[in-house]
């Protein structure tokens, strides 16, 4: 079961980081400990941000048949380094009426507290910043703030239009934060714990030492993580749910009066956000950093929550290439009418399968088809409801 | 106690700005420090997941709640407070000590008993058996109160009568009532 | 089912987006400047006055300076100067030449006018767009070096109307020359027939000389008849 455990290539970042503390003298140990951390953490995301950018633009253009960006460096890969660059050198305009400490203050907030959430996102199996005994409620914490600066965004720039566009996006945020918690919930409870490298815990073993005990192969688990997707898109203003910050409403929504690096800085804590919240994903749904089959265990357990982070990305990346963008009624109707009653349900689904974990065997098989029933008949049946009358257009041609 | 001091003082500046600054947005953005403060002191204090749950509710949730009141209720232009409010001063003083007197009185006069050392780290299952368990009361009335609040804020917040999409198109026929 | 649209969608961008590592069907784009469209043979973009050969492209101008593409053009782009001699031109026959000739690129509007109603086919529409200048009044006003090209690209870019041209000059100039041929045989056949008859007035007439260069010149008014 810990073949992987004591390998050497898993114990190798601790081991750098060890080697490095014990240069130090003793008083200066623990800040050092904790500023390679942080350091790490931010190069290693940092790095990946920016191979995010490329990767997302190069294949938003597969999907819409072109090349992406393909001049700069080899693939186009020192694309973002050109993209610091330029938002780096452009011309920090502030309008004159503005707030101008709000305005400063704005993105430095949201790059902060979107930072401050990969504090608790276990990258191994022994690899986590800070090991918390309230992880999970860390993180929604953190990512509350983030809010905050945009509602700070949108007032401090003394426009109409931003300050509409801002209370649109928090509308659109809080309606989001409710699915999003009401999901993460029955994994909590099933794993009895909000620590989240005890939740990638209770996910280990395998049946038959190829199927993994992840939270997404349960009925609840699947339902849970489509919700936890779409309130994570949501959540981090990315399409099909870009109303707030889409060129074509509202300019640019909250960010219409930023230009330069503090854009780039929103851009940054937008793509942040993301990668943390898909951390959080991986962690509470696919089993976190652990292996999927039991003799790939060999391959050390950041290398699989790597895996499995960047497929969720790359999921997250095909769906903004193929979904049109909500209105922002729409938007709420989803997340009020449509997912908070299916998250609810499906509490009530980890619930039962919870209770129910110790059947006898024929009574496995019930408790898998009462499981799913629970999921599919009220999707189809909110499903069908809320689109009665919204059936498909008839096209009367002149 | 050096963190508690730099937490404390940094509480009361933010609490205190607040309440002097003349912008309306800037004051509620200073509370929300201020509550940020509170959070951080709960953490010196070793309650974690007061802390963030502090974090969650007040500068995720609260604030919003007044910063959308603040925003949707002014009127003009620059949100102000009234500037003739230097003739309140000897009131205001009289009023402020009375409260911290007794405010004071009634921290100094209460014996808390205190454990020697450090306090000791509740867990969070602990604190969940706790609510469950001998709490429950207050946390069903706690959600019987938020139940009623959500659905008083619904009723209120739905003006317009509902229209069945099937009348729309089917018949033409007029609207019953002009908006 | 809800949803349903959704998972359509994506299987659809999903084929676009592997397909396009394999299917040139879904990557269209072509990387220019490294590699270009063909472009049809019709495109055209400014005029350029066609020479018959490449080694003498000033001698052999189709162009006569008749200067009607002058008064057809619409914005009034070229700008044509009579030279004051005449020079042979391909076929023998002395013409006038543009001593100026020069066309205004930043006004020119491609209409192709002035190919349509050169009666010499000297001026046709030219295929390069790359033609960026960084001066607009000095670089953009090209004059008749730059606009002189040879017949054979003429050829290489609009092959078929560089073939339907150059089969009717040649038609032309064939008839021309047969036209002579035969008034030269004709004035040979009067001029024999006349020379046995006396005549009281100026001798014999002197047999013309046939024509020597095969051109399209128009035949000469036969000597005076005494």
């Amino acid at each position: 079961m810990s073949a992987g455990s004591s390998s050497f290539l898993e114990h190798a970042p601790l081991a750098a980081r060890d080697w490095v503390v014990s240069i130090f003298p003793a008083p200066l140990q623990w800040l050092v400990h904790h500023l390679i951390t942080i350091v790490g953490v931010l190069a290693v995301f940092g790095l990946f941000f920016a191979f995010l950018t490329v990767v997302e633009r190069k294949l938003l253009g597969r999907i819409q048949n072109r090349y992406g960006p393909n001049r700069t460096g080899p693939f186009g890969l020192l694309q973002p380094f050109a993209d610091a660059v330029k938002a780096l050198t452009k011309e920090d305009i502030v309008p004159a009426r503005a707030d101008k400490l709000l305005h400063f203050l704005a993105p430095v907030v949201v790059c902060t507290f979107a930072l401050m959430t990969f504090a608790v996102i276990p990258f191994g199996r022994e690899l986590i910043p800070v090991e918390l005994d309230a992880a999970v409620l860390y993180f929604f914490a953190a990512g509350a703030a983030t809010e905050l600066a945009i509602f700070m965004a949108g007032w401090s720039s003394r426009n109409k239009y931003s300050l509409l566009a801002a209370m649109r996006a928090l509308a659109q945020l809080i309606s989001y934060e409710l699915p999003l918690l009401l999901t993460v919930i029955p994994v909590v409870m099933l794993a009895g714990t909000l620590s989240t490298q005890h939740i990638v815990l209770a996910q280990e073993g395998w049946t038959f030492g190829v199927i993994p005990h992840w939270n997404i192969l349960t009925p609840w688990g699947a339902l849970g993580f489509v919700i936890f997707l779409i309130a994570t898109l949501a959540e981090t203003n990315r399409s099909p749910f870009d109303l707030p910050e889409a060129e074509s409403e509202l300019i640019a929504g909250h960010l219409t009066e930023y230009s330069g690096f503090k854009y780039a800085l929103f851009f940054m804590a937008e793509y942040f956000g993301m990668t943390a919240l898909c951390g959080l994903g991986v962690t509470l749904f696919l089993g976190g950093w652990q292996a999927p089959c039991e003799f790939l265990q060999f391959i050390p357990s950041y290398v699989w929550f790597g895996v499995k982070l960047f497929a969720l990305v790359l999921v997250l990346i095909w769906i903004r290439g193929t979904l049109l963008r909500l209105r922002i009624d729409q938007l709420t109707r989803l997340s009020w009418k449509f997912l908070v009653p299916l998250a609810l349900i499906n509490l009530l689904n980890a619930a039962f399968w919870f209770v129910s974990a110790d059947l006898p065997w024929p009574g496995q098989i019930a408790r898998w088809g009462i499981s799913i029933a629970l999921v599919v008949l009220p999707f189809i049946s909110i499903g069908r409801r809320l689109s009665a009358g919204l059936g498909p257009r008839t096209y009367h041609y002149a | 106690m050096i963190a508690l001091a730099i937490i404390a003082a940094l509480m009361l500046a933010s609490a205190a700005l607040a309440l002097s600054r003349r912008n309306l947005i800037h004051s509620a953005l200073l509370l929300i420090f201020t509550w940020a403060g509170i959070a951080a002191f709960y953490l010196w204090a070793g309650a974690e997941f007061i802390a963030f749950a502090q974090v969650l509710i007040y500068v995720g949730a609260v604030s919003m709640i007044v910063l959308f009141a603040v925003l949707l209720t002014r009127r003009g232009e620059e949100p102000e407070i009234a500037r003739d409010s230097r003739r309140r001063v000897i009131p205001a003083l009289i009023a402020g000590a009375a409260v911290a007197g007794v405010i004071g009185y009634a921290v100094l006069a209460t014996p808390f008993d205190l454990p020697d050392g450090r306090a000791p780290a509740i867990q969070v299952r602990q604190l969940g058996f706790q609510l469950m368990g001998p709490q429950i009361v207050s946390l069903l009335v706690a959600g019987v109160v938020l139940t009623v609040a959500l659905i008083g804020a619904t009723i209120l917040a739905s003006t317009e009568p509902e229209r069945r999409a099937s009348d729309d198109n089917a018949r033409g026929a007029p609207p019953e009532e002009k908006r | 089912m809800l949803g349903s649209g959704i998972l359509k969608g994506l299987a659809v961008t999903a084929k676009n987006l592997v397909g396009s590592y394999h299917d040139p069907e879904r990557l269209v784009t072509v990387e220019y400047p490294e590699k270009r469209l063909p472009l049809p043979e019709a495109y055209r973009n400014f005029p350029f006055l066609v020479t018959e050969n490449a080694e003498d492209p000033m001698g052999t101008l189709r162009c006569v300076a008749c200067q009607i593409c002058e008064k057809e053009c619409p914005p009034q782009c070229i700008y044509i100067e009579k030279s004051k001699d005449k020079k042979p031109d391909a076929a023998g026959k002395l013409q006038l030449y543009p001593a100026i000739f020069d066309i205004d690129t930043s006004v020119c509007m491609s209409c192709q006018i002035c190919v349509e109603v050169c009666p010499f086919d000297a001026i046709k529409m030219d295929q390069v767009f790359e033609i960026a200048a960084s001066n607009r009044f000095t670089d953009l006003l090209l004059h008749r070096e730059q606009l002189a090209k040879p017949n054979s690209y003429f050829h290489q870019i609009h092959p078929t109307d560089a073939a339907e041209v150059d089969a009717r000059l040649a038609a032309d100039r064939k008839a021309a020359e047969e036209k002579a041929k035969a008034a030269a045989a004709a004035a040979a056949a009067k001029a024999a027939q006349a020379k046995p008859a006396p005549t009281p007035a100026a001798p014999a007439t002197p047999t013309p000389k046939p024509s020597d260069a095969p051109s399209a010149e128009a035949p000469k008014p036969p000597p005076p008849a005494a």
